[in-house]
């Protein structure tokens, strides 16, 4: 693997606006075939075949949807219902469903630190970049069919407009209209097409600006915070159904992750 | 009349449903941290209206709101011009409120997040108008001063749905944090009207 993380140090960005957006399109395209995520990605897979917990095993027996163990295109297929669980689960949801019932973990203990910092990435953010990883090039097609799919995917919806806090925000007080930023920050509406897709293929991904590996569930954690609103459980049912909102309006794309995010 | 009432009642039911359902979901999936306690979630009227309508209110519903939170802004006496160097620190700024920010510490306006202010700013959001030259377009009076100063107080006394936080309202701002914001967009000394 090339050692591109350097880069992130020698490039600067000395002024603001159009020219940062170039800049920033110009560093995405050279680490384009060489991103940060791959080392995410390598520790991932070393996470992922390592015993742990009571049960002193590893994950790799996890069911993420396409059966026991089977990686290559799980991520394409999520979220989804699992029976097992009698729930809809996103990536995050399922790997910490596994660590609980493969490894003897608890869920607390499992997901105590899934959000981790530059210098300290979680478990959870390595896993996640591992098994996206085996899902590029595949269209992205979660569950759609069951009723509970059904369910979480108009609980998605509802959640998208409900203004709460004492801010008033809902989701589309941010991507409720095209072609709008915070700063400079573009901010993709969600419910339509083109959009959903470019999210739903790229997402998880390594975050330049903070180098750190990022994901749907931090997004939706964070998104909570800035609304003002309180904190919305780790793999909880709510948000399980934006993510899988946005996927399902997405679907179709063809993977394209774990990549670089601003 | 009573036919009426049970189609508008027919017509409403399913939004009012969901909303319980997500009020439900809200109160199961979602928990306090630091400053961000649970009430946050409880819904007031005009949020309940803005959701089920999606930002969309009836004539008459947004009138209703606007008057209603037109009795919410508190003016103080005297002039509402601040100062505009302060304000532009807290147009700049964006912390308060956040359950990471720390409880009661003064928070920012966040300005600059979806408005354009001072044209040397470049990073700007454009989720709210573009304010650059604003006091030029309306002087400095007394009328745009209140304007200002209840627009920032209580967006919603203006628009029912509005995208801009009830800054006054709740709680975010101080009163002379918001003069000095209406000095900022007002004074003819601010860069926003250069």
């Amino acid at each position: 693997m090339r050692l591109v993380l350097p880069l992130v140090l020698v490039l600067s960005f000395p002024v603001w606006g159009q020219d940062s957006k170039n800049q920033i399109q110009k560093y995405r395209d050279m680490v384009a075939e060489g991103s940060p995520a791959e080392l995410f990605e390598i520790e991932g897979e070393a996470l992922w075949k390592k015993p742990q917990g009571p049960n002193n095993v590893s994950l790799e027996k996890c069911d993420l949807g396409l059966g026991a163990g089977v990686l290559k295109g799980a991520y394409a297929h999520l979220p989804r219902y699992f029976a097992d669980a009698d729930r809809v689960m996103d990536l995050e949801t399922r790997l910490a469903h596994c660590m609980v019932t493969l490894q003897g973990r608890t869920f607390k203990e499992a997901t105590a630190r899934v959000f981790g910092t530059a210098d300290r990435p979680s478990e959870m953010e390595s896993l996640s970049a591992y098994v996206a990883s085996l899902s590029r090039g595949m269209p992205m097609a979660p569950g759609t069919s069951h009723p509970k799919e059904k369910e979480a995917y108009e609980l998605g919806r509802a959640l998208y407009v409900h203004r709460a806090g004492p801010w008033d925000f809902a989701c589309t007080s941010c991507h409720g209209a095209e072609g709008k930023r915070i700063r400079l920050q573009e901010l993709p509406v969600l419910t339509k097409v083109e959009s959903a897709r470019a999210v739903a293929a790229t997402w998880p991904a390594y975050r330049v600006s903070t180098s750190q590996f990022v994901t749907l569930q931090w997004r939706m954690n964070d998104c909570y915070r800035q609304m003002r609103m309180p904190e919305p459980a780790f793999g909880s049912d709510a948000t399980v159904a934006l993510i899988h909102f946005i996927v399902v309006n997405g679907k179709g794309e063809p993977y394209r992750g774990p990549g670089n995010k601003r | 009349m009573s036919r009426m009432l049970l189609t508008v009642a027919i017509f409403l039911f399913p939004l009012w449903a969901r909303a319980q359902d997500v009020d439900a979901v809200l109160k199961r999936d979602f928990h306090a941290r630091g400053q961000a306690t649970m009430d946050r979630i409880v819904q007031d009227r005009l949020q309940k209206v803005c959701t089920a309508t999606h930002d969309n209110p009836p004539a008459d519903a947004a009138k209703s709101i606007e008057a209603e939170q037109m009795k919410t802004i508190v003016f103080p006496a005297g002039s509402l011009l601040g100062d505009w160097k302060r304000g532009e620190r807290l147009a700049q700024g964006g912390r308060g409120l956040t359950w990471n920010d720390k409880a009661g510490a003064p928070a920012d306006g966040s300005c600059y997040n979806c408005h354009r202010l001072s044209p040397a700013e470049l990073s700007y959001g454009t989720i709210g108008p573009s304010l650059t030259g604003f006091g030029k377009q309306r002087g400095a009076g007394e009328d745009a001063q209140r304007y200002v100063y209840g627009k920032i107080y209580n967006a919603k006394a203006y628009n029912a749905c509005s995208q801009m936080p009830r800054l006054g309202f709740s709680g975010t701002l101080t009163a002379e944090q918001i003069k000095d914001l209406v000095a900022l967009l007002l004074d003819p000394a601010s860069p926003v009207n250069k």
